[in-house]
């Protein structure tokens, strides 16, 4: 299978304080790669240096073979981000905001794009809605249409389903292992929900201190670590100390 | 350069602005007061000073001429600030636009932005005051379009502030055009400024366009090497505030002000 995204020995410093600390992995086409860490271990940081908002200190990252540093327009095209953290005009309709965003991907076909979306991720009715106004499960759903809107071979997800309910948390997990295997898209996932990483991801990071301290596929990892489910594992290697220090 | 993009950001805004009936009350109220108001003081010191009694919309014109500046300034400002607020910056910022495009776009938007506050300013001065500002004749467009590139200069180089030390740079955003309105001579000659602040305001564009105004109008000729100069300048802080700009762009790369930025 095909790297679409290839990360070699990548670092992050801000002054003193080692972010990211020489970290590589590859993500393969029509795969999904957990990213896992508590707070603070460098999981956004690589996350920003993916997405061409920080420059690493060192290292190189290459998205479907081409160098971000020296590709930065043409990467940004075929790749896609979605968080919590960050959110569309709030003013504008659903429909305004996703026109925007396909004219700012320069998408073909706009109107075909947005039914299509619209239907796959059931917010048609949302629509003509004040973006703004929306629940917060429509709103997740509304930004994962516009992180699909340029048809990405690569999609970044930053706790793309916290703060879901169940219902919609489980549908949002459904399209992306649908959608997926569909495209054959790469996704990397960075989560604190094990049960969504065990259930979506072929194989996980875990990191600390801005390192990767293991990684694996989710079941090899339970089993190397003695324990019952990713949720345990994860905690050990985060407690742990002396092992992985 | 893609025009789809620039069109797609423009877009962003020109809904924002549309969609929203405060938004638009507000371009359009603060110029009209203080249109009005100039007017006024305007007609008061026209009836009792001999400085004005040959031009009596010199101050108006000024105030005019100021309030275009101001807004486009604020308008650049706001538009840059409106991505903050709506914790939107970093899908723009992932978004293929070159840094050009995004300085494009928020360019002719501010120019637009602007344009609704002032062309009813402008058309409430003949009624109320008698007095048209197209009284400066060709030289208006000249004048305006110098206006024009300072005050987006000045939005570019807040703009780069605000990408550099993140959101808590906004109070300045507000306050700079304040900053620079004793330097600019805008209702008085440079010759009432201390000599300090006159080599000062003799290397912004601004004393040049307002002394220049106040010459058309009172004087009724045209000083071309005023305008010139306005120009010169003018392309000296701009040419800078590009420079500035990529340099803040790249800073907030290596800083991670990018990530970050939101309320």
């Amino acid at each position: 299978m095909k790297n679409l995204i290839e990360v070699q020995n990548i670092k992050k410093n801000y002054g003193k304080k080692e972010a990211v600390k020489g970290i590589s992995f590859n993500v393969e086409e029509d795969e999904i790669l957990g990213l896992l860490g508590p707070n603070g271990s460098g999981k956004t940081t690589t996350i920003g240096m993916l997405l061409g908002l920080l420059k690493p200190t060192s290292g190189q990252i290459f998205i479907n073979n081409l160098k971000l540093e020296e590709n930065r327009i043409q990467i940004l095209e075929m790749i896609n981000f979605i968080s919590p953290y960050i959110e569309l005009p709030k003013k504008l309709t659903v429909k305004q905001n996703l026109y925007v965003y396909s004219k700012l991907y320069k998408v073909k076909n706009i109107k075909e794009r947005i039914e299509y979306l619209s239907e796959k991720l059931r917010i048609g009715e949302l629509l003509n809605s004040i973006t703004g106004e929306l629940s917060s499960g429509q709103k997740n759903r509304v930004s994962l249409a516009k992180a699909l809107v340029n048809e990405p071979k690569v999609l970044l997800l930053d706790e793309p389903t916290a703060s879901l309910d169940p219902e919609v948390g489980d549908f949002v997990r459904t399209f992306l292992e649908d959608y997926k295997k569909e495209k054959k898209i790469s996704i990397l996932l960075a989560s604190h929900n094990m049960n969504e990483v065990t259930r979506l991801c072929k194989s996980v990071l875990m990191m600390k201190n801005g390192e990767i301290i293991d990684q694996g596929k989710p079941e090899d990892l339970i089993t190397k670590h003695g324990r019952t489910n990713l949720e345990e594992v994860f905690l050990k290697l985060s407690r742990s100390k002396s092992e992985y220090n | 350069m893609s025009i789809t993009r620039i069109y797609g950001l423009f877009l962003r805004h020109f809904y924002l602005i549309t969609r929203s009936f405060p938004r638009i009350l507000d371009l359009v109220y603060w110029p009209s007061i203080q249109i009005t108001l100039w007017g006024f003081i305007s007609n008061f010191f026209a009836t009792h000073t001999t400085y004005y009694n040959n031009a009596v919309g010199v101050i108006l014109t000024c105030a005019i001429l100021y309030d275009f500046l101001f807004r486009t300034s604020i308008g650049f400002n706001m538009l840059f600030l409106e991505e903050i607020w709506s914790r939107n910056f970093t899908n723009l910022f992932i978004a293929p636009m070159r840094i050009g495009e995004i300085l494009t776009s928020l360019v002719i938007t501010a120019l637009i932005r602007s344009l609704i506050g002032l062309v009813p300013a402008i058309l409430l001065t003949s009624p109320l005051f008698g007095i048209s500002i197209l009284d400066l004749g060709i030289f208006l467009f000249f004048l305006f379009l110098s206006l024009y590139i300072f005050g987006i200069t000045l939005g570019i180089l807040v703009s780069s502030g605000l990408l550099r030390f993140g959101p808590s740079f906004e109070n300045i955003a507000w306050s700079t055009m304040f900053l620079l309105a004793p330097f600019g001579c805008i209702y008085y000659p440079i010759e009432t400024l201390p000599e300090i602040f006159q080599k000062i305001a003799y290397v912004l564009p601004l004393v040049y366009i307002f002394e220049e105004a106040r010459n058309i109008l009172i004087n009724q000729t045209v000083n071309v090497q005023n305008v010139y100069y306005a120009f010169m300048w003018n392309a000296f802080y701009f040419s800078l505030s590009i420079i500035l700009f990529y340099y803040s762009f790249s800073a907030a790369k290596n800083k991670g002000t990018l990530i970050n930025m939101g309320e």
